[in-house]
């Protein structure tokens, strides 16, 4: 698996290109533990707070942090995340890019399904997720790994 | 090895958690506070929450288990201190804690175990 930063310059979905133009600083956090998740929890924490998102917004987009962290190590074997504060002018936002060069998800339609796990979990990793962000986009490739990527916009 | 204490208050047993639980520290206070309510004989396990920013599917998850497990056990199990921005995102994510019982402080949730402080 490449580094982050350069596995994310080889996404072009639409979402990525979107934000490739409003992105500013950057920092990769490795996910190999369950002390990276904490720690990543508290980067997205600062991150946040950076640019004064709202209370409820910081504790969703932590949230969904966590989870998505959690996914990448348990189903894509580790992996990194690529924190990004975006910034196009009118408004500010943190994106999170998370990579794995695991199995990848053959079926997105039915990962997406709230319930539905293939890890003995609860189903709610992705599904939940979505719905506590304002962006998600999945770019995944069987066999090779996959790419999430959300942000949270101040409102 | 890290561990979450666990206090005994005559037949109660209080944890607070206070630190930003990775999901093996989670785990590990499930296992204490099952194998606690057994060796204690406690009827009840009130667990403050108060100052977590963050409950995840998997904290989530451990504290539903850990409160079936108490039933199963005898024992009554009470949440509280919840934050409102985690319970609002806790729903929205999907989890509603079905079979949990909560109170919104220390004080309510010794009231619901049936317990005063007189």
């Amino acid at each position: 698996m490449y580094p982050a930063t350069a596995t994310a310059e080889l996404i072009h979905t639409p979402l990525r290109e979107r934000f490739r133009s409003v992105r500013k600083e950057s920092t990769t956090v490795p996910l190999r533990t369950d002390e990276d998740v904490v720690h990543l929890r508290r980067q997205v924490r600062e991150r946040a707070l950076a640019i004064k998102l709202s209370l409820v917004d910081q504790t969703k987009l932590v949230t969904a942090a966590s989870e998505l962290a959690r996914n990448t190590i348990k189903y894509g074997g580790g992996g990194e995340v690529l924190l990004e504060r975006l910034d196009d002018g009118m408004r500010e936002g943190v994106a999170l890019l998370f990579i794995d060069g695991g199995p990848g998800i053959p079926d997105l339609d039915l990962a997406l399904t709230d319930g539905y796990t293939s890890g003995g979990g609860l189903g709610l990793g992705l599904s939940g997720s979505k719905r506590l962000v304002d962006e998600f986009e999945i770019d995944t490739r069987v066999g090779e790994g996959m790419a999430v990527s959300v942000a949270k916009w101040k409102r | 090895m890290e561990r979450i204490p666990i206090l005994r208050m005559g037949d109660l047993l209080l944890v607070t958690i206070q630190v930003d639980m990775h999901d093996r520290l989670a785990m590990t206070l499930q296992d204490d506070l099952t194998q606690r309510i057994v060796d204690d004989s406690a009827k009840g396990v009130l667990i403050d929450i108060s100052a977590l920013d963050l409950v995840d599917s998997f904290i989530g998850r451990m504290i539903s288990n850990t409160a079936a497990m108490a039933r199963v056990l005898d024992a009554t199990t009470v949440v509280v201190g919840m934050q409102p921005a985690v319970a609002i995102t806790l729903v929205e994510l999907g989890l509603n804690l079905v079979g949990v019982k909560t109170a919104l402080n220390v004080e309510r949730g010794m009231a619901l175990l049936g317990k005063s402080f007189r």
